[in-house]
């Protein structure tokens, strides 16, 4: 069963480039190849640990976040990509402000790639722990082989395409696995009534867990630690704009249209599966601690005395499906573990080689000198993957780990983009300063505050003073992002103002709002037009919302 | 020379759903006890077929008259 879809992976990566040199790609294919860069590994892992860890409000990642985020780059955010044509978030940078803007974007976007290929190495590891009973150690090991083995395989040729080829994989690889639970706990009814034993047990009301608006009026009601404002604004705002707006490994994808229409349509058109992910991503974790509640140990126990959250759809897997299913339901997670790492390590190699060493250390030297540099800096990324990975034992849930990384990186970053779109005065010193503000902001705020029951060190307060002490680690990470986003919103403001522009209005024509042709949907019927799409998606969105209220 | 995605997954599911349908029905059925007695090799088997087929039939349809693009 493995060795057919690897079989049939393989030859279908020969047929490259499927999706940049067709100009008749379905449009609902484009889409799929949209989310598909975000549905990997760390998704299907990440957000059911969380369902297990915070219940339902997890779905706030998709029916607050990403649905309005995916709306404003499609209505807002793609003319400005498409038009100006830039590849990549640094290239952008460069664009509408100056190389340095470019340079520290690129560094720390290559450190989030580091970060996010080594969870996903970790959530490899786990899995090969937990199949094959190996060390952790040597666990490691052998994703890392196997990633490097990919990589110089040539796996990314046509990463899009095998995007297409995973979602669907890990769809129909899943939803077995996610009917069945659903049977053997009762049905909705049969879940919630489990997870209210896993709501009284930590503390809350019975319905803790199973709703997702209610208990937000103060952050000691509910599992995540949160309060209305501060989801709303560090999740829904800071986090999720920052995340579908400036993560160009899924903003590419919707490049790749053969228009400009085709490119706006293309995230409305993702955010309507997305917006079902739960069923898929969330629900499992849902039904695992659940189990875990009523059945006693469904999840082993972590060393901190937490379940391993983490675990949630591998023991699931282990548990419902049989010789057969159980192949196709692991093939379709090593696929997207794969598929991450290298996806990952790539984006770091190609941000390093170009961004930084060719524009910085050492330019004008020939193709093949860059090409060495490459490969090296492929087995540096690696490695500095391990060791995000050792990084990652620490965290029970890989979701709060990746969100910590992202308040770093896309909330501040959300901020320089949305003044330099927006505001033509923003300047090249304004953006740079702003962004480093932005990102010192972060550290300030991860290093004076702690998640309730942590030690100071990699999960925060390493700085000596523990100022507040968070509820949960996800509650920090929402506060991080929206306190980054703040830092480096005033100051690219304030120095903006003190600062004089280098770049005349001609240049920045395609790059900034208000110097872009407006886009003209008035030809179109209306059910095609972009706006349309937006307005359906936010009121089934707003459906789903208070469905689970 | 381009390819339309959907026959690589046509072609995929569909190959993947006739194993598994075939595995449902030779497999020993002491294995369903986990899926709650369900054979649901068999069953989600035939679902990925059908699913495979429909991808494929589309796909069929949908090609271009001319050669190229």
């Amino acid at each position: 069963m493995l060795g057919i879809g690897w079989a049939l992976r393989r030859r279908i990566r020969s047929s490259e480039d499927f999706f940049l040199s067709g100009r008749s790609i379905p449009a609902w294919i484009a889409g799929l190849a949209f989310i598909s860069a975000n549905l990997g590994a760390q998704e299907v892992i990440g957000m059911a640990a969380s369902g297990a860890k915070y219940g339902i409000m997890t779905s706030h990642f998709y029916w607050v976040g990403a649905m309005p985020a995916m709306v404003f780059v499609g209505l807002f955010m793609m003319p400005f990509y498409y038009g100006s044509r830039a590849r990549s978030v640094p290239e952008y940078l460069k664009l509408r402000f100056d190389e340095k803007t470019r340079g520290l974007n690129a560094i720390t976007f290559a450190i989030m790639t580091i970060f996010s290929s080594g969870i996903s190495m970790y959530a490899l590891a786990k899995l090969f722990e937990l199949v094959l009973g190996w060390s952790f150690h040597w666990s490691i090991v052998l994703s890392a082989v196997i990633v490097l083995i990919y990589i110089f395989l040539g796996g990314l040729t046509s990463a899009i395409y095998n995007e297409v080829l995973q979602f669907f994989l890990i769809v129909l690889g899943f939803l077995p696995l996610v009917l069945l639970g659903l049977k053997d706990v009762g049905g909705w009814s049969g879940l919630t009534a489990k997870l209210a034993t896993v709501a009284t047990n930590a503390g809350f009301e019975p319905g803790a867990w199973s709703h997702s608006w209610k208990y937000m009026d103060s952050p000691s009601h509910n599992p995540m630690g949160m309060e209305w404002f501060g989801l709303v604004m560090g999740l829904g705002f800071a986090l999720s704009f920052g995340y579908w707006c400036t993560d160009f490994l899924v903003v590419q994808r919707a490049m790749a249209a053969g228009s400009m229409t085709a490119a706006r349509r293309t995230p409305l058109i993702a955010a309507v599966p997305k917006m079902l992910m739960p069923v898929l991503v969330i629900l499992p974790g849902m039904l695992a601690i659940g189990l875990h509640a009523s059945r006693g140990g469904f999840l082993p126990i972590g060393s901190d005395g937490q379940p391993e959250y983490n675990l949630a759809i591998p023991m699931l897997l282990g548990h419902y499906l049989p010789t057969g299913l159980l192949g196709l339901g692991l093939t379709a997670l090593m696929a997207s573990f794969m598929s991450g790492m290298a996806g990952n390590v790539t984006a770091f190699n190609s941000v390093w080689t170009y961004d930084i060493y060719q524009t910085h250390i050492r330019p004008g030297q020939t193709d093949g000198h860059y090409l060495r540099v490459g490969h090296a800096a492929t087995v540096f990324g690696i490695l500095a993957s391990v060791a995000a990975a050792y990084s990652a034992t620490r965290f029970n849930n890989i979701l709060d780990m990746l969100q910590l990384v992202f308040s770093f990186v896309n909330g501040p970053l959300f901020a320089t983009f949305l003044l330099g779109m927006f505001w033509r005065r923003t300047t090249g010193h304004g953006a740079f300063y702003g962004l480093l503000t932005g990102t010192i902001t972060a550290a300030l705020h991860y290093g004076l505050t702690l998640p309730r029951g942590a030690v100071p060190g990699i999960k925060g307060g390493f700085l000596g003073a523990v100022l507040h002490v968070y509820p949960s680690e996800m509650a920090l990470n929402f506060w991080t992002a929206l306190f980054a986003w703040t830092g480096c919103f005033v100051a690219t403001l304030l120095i903006s103002l003190l600062t004089k522009r280098t770049k005349t209005d001609d240049e920045l024509r395609g790059l900034v709002h208000s110097l872009t042709p407006r886009q003209r949907d008035g030809d179109m019927p209306w059910y095609k037009r972009p706006v349309t799409l937006a307005v359906g998606i936010l009121v089934v969105s707003t459906i789903l919302n208070i469905i689970f209220w | 020379m381009s390819l339309d995605v959907r026959f690589p997954i046509g072609g995929m599911f569909s190959i993947i759903g006739a194993i598994l349908v075939v595995y449902g029905l030779v497999s020993d059925p002491a294995i369903y006890q986990k899926s709650l007695g369900m054979n649901v090799n068999l069953w989600w088997g035939l679902a990925l077929l059908v699913f495979g087929l429909v991808m494929l039939g589309f796909a069929f349809r949908a090609k271009p008259p001319t050669n190229g693009s």
